[in-house]
């Protein structure tokens, strides 16, 4: 009898299971599919350096860098924003993983040009992987006119960079990455290397859906004469409306491109040598998928 | 249920017979009740298509997904729709960044999900090949809200495989979807979506 009670209990939990509503899904058990972690940044830059966020396909970024004089020069020079240096650039999305760009600031009259390659990109679900890294190869050309006294040739005015940005968003808010980086110059005052390595540290955190506070930082590593160059810190807001993404920052570095951001470099945070700066990024669909 | 309180009686008639072989007889009943319950008969897909529109006097935007997964079970009427945000593909980079980030939120919320029934179902003969009109009921949650839809569908059935058409329209503020003044002429007031999904049969 009391067997006879255990199987009725044993068909009614049957009979539930049978009859169960909803959660047909479940059965499915569906694999994980293999998604792509985007928007890490709002923006191809944290601040000065690039970040992990590549530009979409057939994309043109146009962007207007500024960079204003120091903020303690007082109110006769409003503070810096009567002395603005600025950067004027390009950047086309040729594929989803592939960006170029090209630029020219008025600090030294330089040109730069940059080729951005995302090697691989962080994913969620199966087969996920979980940081992207991105190659970014660049140079720049300084267009000054020589003086008689230094006769620069065409070779002394060039530059190139090399970075490897490895970054991973870990949540929505959240976006950290390394950016080791290589910069060559050809000429270089004497007693200077011409190679110097310095480590990126950039990240994000998302303060509502289109704001969020960004730090970029670069910690010259080797190669530096110490005394004549600071390692760049730049703090700042991002705030996207629409197609437009304005980064509003405080920064010690004066120089767009990362030659001159991360050499020239001479303001200190500890003795208030800050500037007020933006980038304003407006994005064109020039080619449109599908 | 009823077919296992039956033998269960005539079990209980026969008295010689040793616990055992009830016990024996008892196991094979509920093994038979399990795999009825799984072997309701089911379809399937992994590939489902989704698109929806959205039509605004500055901009029209349309995105697509095909990779709905949707189970639906002939026996009860009952669907079930899932569909990954993220997997929603636009013609402009910018487009699908905003609809992630600032509009579906899909980190927050990855999936969208509707859990209804097919009206008419005594009506709808599986094994023939025919076209059906009928409707769908059920709740759709998107964007983290839950609300009761309902929508026309189109069964298909030719050569014994079924396909199914949905054709409907949301509202994006009845899920709370904010959409800011600034773009409110670039975002359709209702957006319509199309759901086209190839059943195959469920075997497990």
């Amino acid at each position: 009898m009391k067997k006879s009670i255990a199987f009725s209990v044993l068909y009614f939990i049957a009979a539930i299971t049978y009859a169960q509503e909803g959660g047909l899904l479940k059965e499915l058990d569906p694999e994980p599919q293999k998604q792509y972690v985007t928007n890490a940044f709002k923006s191809s830059r944290v601040i000065n350096g690039h970040s992990m966020e590549m530009i979409g396909a057939g994309v043109l970024d146009f962007r207007i860098l500024h960079r204003f004089g120091q903020v303690d020069q007082g109110l006769y020079e409003v503070f810096g924003l009567d002395q603005a240096s600025m950067r004027i650039g390009f950047d086309y999305g040729l594929s989803r993983n592939l960006t170029i760009g090209i630029g020219r600031s008025t600090l030294r009259k330089e040109f730069d040009g940059f080729l951005k390659y995302r090697l691989v990109q962080q994913s969620e679900g199966e087969k996920s992987f979980p940081f992207s890294f991105i190659l970014v190869a660049g140079s720049a050309i300084n267009t000054l006119k020589s003086i008689d006294s230094v006769k620069q040739s065409l070779n002394s005015r060039v530059s190139y960079n090399y970075q490897g940005i490895i970054g991973r968003k870990f949540n929505s808010r959240i976006s950290l990455q390394l950016t080791p980086t290589l910069i060559y110059r050809n000429f270089v005052e004497a007693g200077d290397k011409n190679e110097i390595f310095s480590l990126g540290f950039g990240g994000r955190f998302k303060l509502s859906k289109r704001m969020a506070f960004v730090w970029d930082y670069f910690a010259n590593m080797a190669g530096f004469p110490k005394e004549r160059s600071e390692n760049p810190l730049s703090l700042g807001i991002d705030i996207e409306t629409g197609g437009h993404v304005f980064q509003l920052h405080f920064s010690n570095a004066a120089g767009m491109n990362e030659r001159a951001f991360i050499t020239e470099t001479t303001g200190k945070w500890s003795k208030g040598d800050i500037r007020f700066g933006f980038n304003l990024s407006r994005v064109f669909t020039i080619r449109k998928n599908n | 249920m009823c077919a296992g309180a039956e033998l269960n009686d005539r079990i209980k008639e026969i008295s010689d017979k040793t616990i055992i072989m009830k016990i024996g007889i008892n196991a094979v009943l509920l093994i038979v009740i399990a795999i009825a319950g799984y072997c309701q008969e089911k379809y399937f897909t992994k590939v489902g298509k989704v698109t929806f529109y959205s039509k605004a006097p500055l901009e029209d935007i349309e995105a697509k997904n095909n990779n709905a997964v949707s189970v639906f079970d002939k026996s009860t009427g009952q669907v079930e729709v899932s569909t990954l945000m993220k997997a929603f593909e636009f013609e402009k980079a910018l487009m699908q960044e905003h609809f992630n980030e600032n509009y579906i939120e899909s980190d927050k919320f990855p999936k969208s999900v509707f859990r209804g029934m097919i009206n008419d179902l005594a009506s709808i003969d599986f094994a023939k090949d025919g076209k059906y009109n009928t409707s769908v009921a059920g709740r759709l949650t998107l964007h983290g809200e839950t609300k009761d839809i309902s929508a026309p569908v189109i069964l298909n059935i030719n050569n014994g495989k079924l396909s199914a058409a949905a054709d409907f329209k949301i509202r994006p503020e009845d899920y709370k979807i904010s959409i800011p003044a600034l773009v409110k002429d670039k975002i359709g007031k209702e957006i319509r979506i199309m759901v086209e999904i190839n059943y195959e049969m469920f075997k497990r």
